[in-house]
């Protein structure tokens, strides 16, 4: 602190600890740094992890089907399919819903049921996903053989294509009740999203609309969505991120069987994060477990990049909001 | 005037008119649907979690260790205990690396290039799936010692609270007005007092509610913790052994076919459902107070 003082030395309880300015500083940055090496850290970790399954398989690792501990062969794609047809899934579900929960929320819900619905909805996101996990086996999955996958299977018996689908035992175990288990989680994360990009929608935009006489329905679907696409995306991305790692809750659910056998939505299938809740501790080092390790660095890039995405997106819709006052 | 009149009275005009009401009328009850869907399903979670979260529960739950499979007696002691030790080391890690990294976003870094990349990875790491930081402290720490460890459970938890808290210390400092901060450096008062003495107390609640919600977002969290701490059956203070914990304990219990695991399951689950749902109450009770 260089000043001219014509009054004297400043009082010298205040330059007690000249160093701790600097200290400080150098504790945040740190705290900062420390942080960008973590994600370093991970990725250098996985690579070296999976370095012997990478050096034996390459890249047809991705799309052998093969997963074999007893004669050591390894190959991820019933994992990979399960991961991305589970989260695929979620969305399907989750989507439209969570877009009908935020246009609740923003329009049509009276004001004083807005904060209690709202917080509802993100106490359904803070459950963890160890309950969602042990509900879905065995609450759920009951309930969803008898009233979803028996009458369902009764109904397409005779469709060419659906038949496939729907084949195989009707145990509520399996892909499909994976899928609308993280279709469940994941409706929080979208729907806050929306309901937070729908709010930053200026009212003079909607109520220029309302004057023209349009309906809530169009002021939602000809006004606010265009308006607020990129954050909405945005929201999606975010929640497949959360679909595509989510551990707990799919493994209860998938059935954990390494094979591909049909396409069907009902059979038992694994993704990558069950295959590594379920085998990882058990693996032996060699083979077994740099082919899982793999499988982690394969669905760390997938989130990465899926996740990136997200916040592109998002910081685009907030960079938008200074210009468009 | 008249020409108005015959316009409105205009058939093709009224069919549409009827068809753009109609098609609100279906979108808005729609979304009336989805509401009362994502409802539905909180509420039939806790409701199952509730009814047979209780019947699972009595003293011994709080008093016996975990038992062998059909035991007459058994309880989740060593777990809680597991959990409570890891969960409150982890944020007592965490919690200070995330504020610093924090302090450094909403204070130092608003526009530098370490401000930016720390902010995207930070907010990539806040969604990383879990599973994935378990390798990552396997491969460091547990694969290096050769054994399995409550520590590295307690380092793997720590990793998912610093960016919890890094993201709300953040948002909570650059919520405080500007001229707050001019005001302390037009007395003289150098930067690092003005930080703790002004802006963080000033976030303080911020601050707080983001620990809490970091709280519980560990206190479920179980695929960090399978392949660190593992789990143990018996009590252990030793943070060098693997430790029980209630997510890693529900898990083994729930998939087995063991009537009495599976009621000890649905106990734990109820006591984590609560707890969580208390600790998310807790913080939003305590931000709004403050704010």
């Amino acid at each position: 602190m260089q000043r001219s003082d014509p009054l004297g030395r400043p009082p010298a309880a205040r330059r007690s600890a000249p160093w701790a300015d600097t200290v400080f500083s150098v504790l945040a940055h740190g705290a900062a740094i420390v942080t960008l090496l973590l994600l370093a850290g991970i990725i250098v970790s996985l690579l070296v992890g999976a370095a012997p399954a990478i050096k034996e398989y390459g890249l047809s690792f991705l799309w052998t089907s093969e997963w074999d501990p007893v004669q050591d062969k390894y190959g991820g794609l019933v994992m990979i399919y399960g991961t991305l047809m589970t989260s695929l899934i979620a969305l399907v579900i989750a989507v439209p819903v969570s877009f009908g929960i935020a246009l609740f929320l923003t329009e049509l819900s009276p004001g004083w049921l807005r904060r209690p619905l709202g917080i509802a909805v993100e106490l359904l996101a803070a459950v963890p996903s160890i309950v969602y996990g042990m509900w879905g086996l065995l609450v759920f999955s009951p309930v969803l053989s008898t009233y979803v996958q028996q009458p369902l299977q009764a109904l397409f018996a005779n469709v060419p294509v659906l038949k496939t689908l729907v084949s195989g035992a009707p145990v509520g175990i399996g892909i499909l009740s994976a899928g609308i288990i993280l279709a469940i989680m994941i409706i929080p994360f979208i729907a806050s999203v929306m309901r937070d990009v729908f709010d930053v929608t200026p009212a003079m935009l909607k109520e220029s609309s309302y004057a023209l006489g349009s309906t809530t329905w169009e002021v939602v679907f000809k006004v606010v969505l265009p308006y607020t696409k990129t954050g909405v995306i945005g929201g999606i991305m975010l929640g497949l991120g959360r679909a595509l790692g989510e551990t707990m809750a799919v493994t209860f659910v998938i059935g954990n069987f390494n094979q591909l056998n049909s396409l069907s939505l009902f059979e038992a299938a694994n993704s990558i994060s069950s295959a590594l809740a379920n085998e990882f501790a058990e693996a032996g080092e060699g083979l077994h477990q740099a082919s899982l390790i793999y499988l982690g660095l394969v669905l760390f890039f997938i989130t990465f990049v899926v996740l990136s995405l997200s916040r592109l997106l998002l910081s685009q819709l907030k960079k938008g909001e200074g210009t468009r006052t | 005037m008249s020409g108005n009149t015959f316009i409105a009275m205009d058939p093709a005009r009224l069919a549409r008119h009827r068809r753009r009401k109609a098609v609100n009328a279906v979108a808005l009850t729609l979304s009336l649907a989805a509401m009362a869907f994502g409802l539905f399903w909180l509420f039939w979670i806790l409701f199952e979690t509730i009814r047979l979260g209780i019947g699972g529960l009595n003293l011994d739950t709080f008093t016996q260790m975990t038992p062998p499979p059909q035991a007459e007696r058994g309880g989740l002691a060593n777990a809680i205990f597991g959990s409570l030790v890891m969960v409150g080391l982890a944020t007592a890690i965490g919690t200070p690396i995330g504020v610093l990294a924090g302090i450094y976003l909403g204070e130092y870094g608003q526009k530098t290039l370490l401000g930016s990349a720390t902010r995207f990875i930070n907010d990539i790491l806040l969604s990383a799936p879990s599973i994935v930081i378990g390798l990552f402290i396997y491969s460091v720490v547990v694969a290096n010692v050769k054994s399995f460890s409550a520590i590295a459970g307690i380092l793997a938890l720590s990793l998912i609270v610093i960016p919890v808290v890094i993201r709300t210390t953040e948002n909570m400092l650059t919520l405080i007005p500007n001229s707050l901060r001019e005001a302390a450096y037009a007395l003289g008062t150098p930067k690092w007092r003005v930080i703790m003495t002004i802006t963080l107390k000033a976030a303080r609640a911020g601050v707080i509610t983001g620990v809490l919600l970091a709280l519980a977002r560990i206190a479920g969290e179980t695929a960090p913790l399978l392949f660190t701490a593992l789990s143990n059956q018996f009590w252990t203070s030793n943070l060098g052994a693997p430790m029980a914990s209630l997510p890693v304990t529900i898990f083994k219990f729930a998939m087995s076919p063991y009537e009495n695991w599976q009621k000890l399951a649905w106990a734990g689950v109820f006591l984590i459902t609560i707890g969580v749902l208390a600790l998310n109450i807790l913080a939003r009770v305590f931000f709004r107070n403050k704010h």
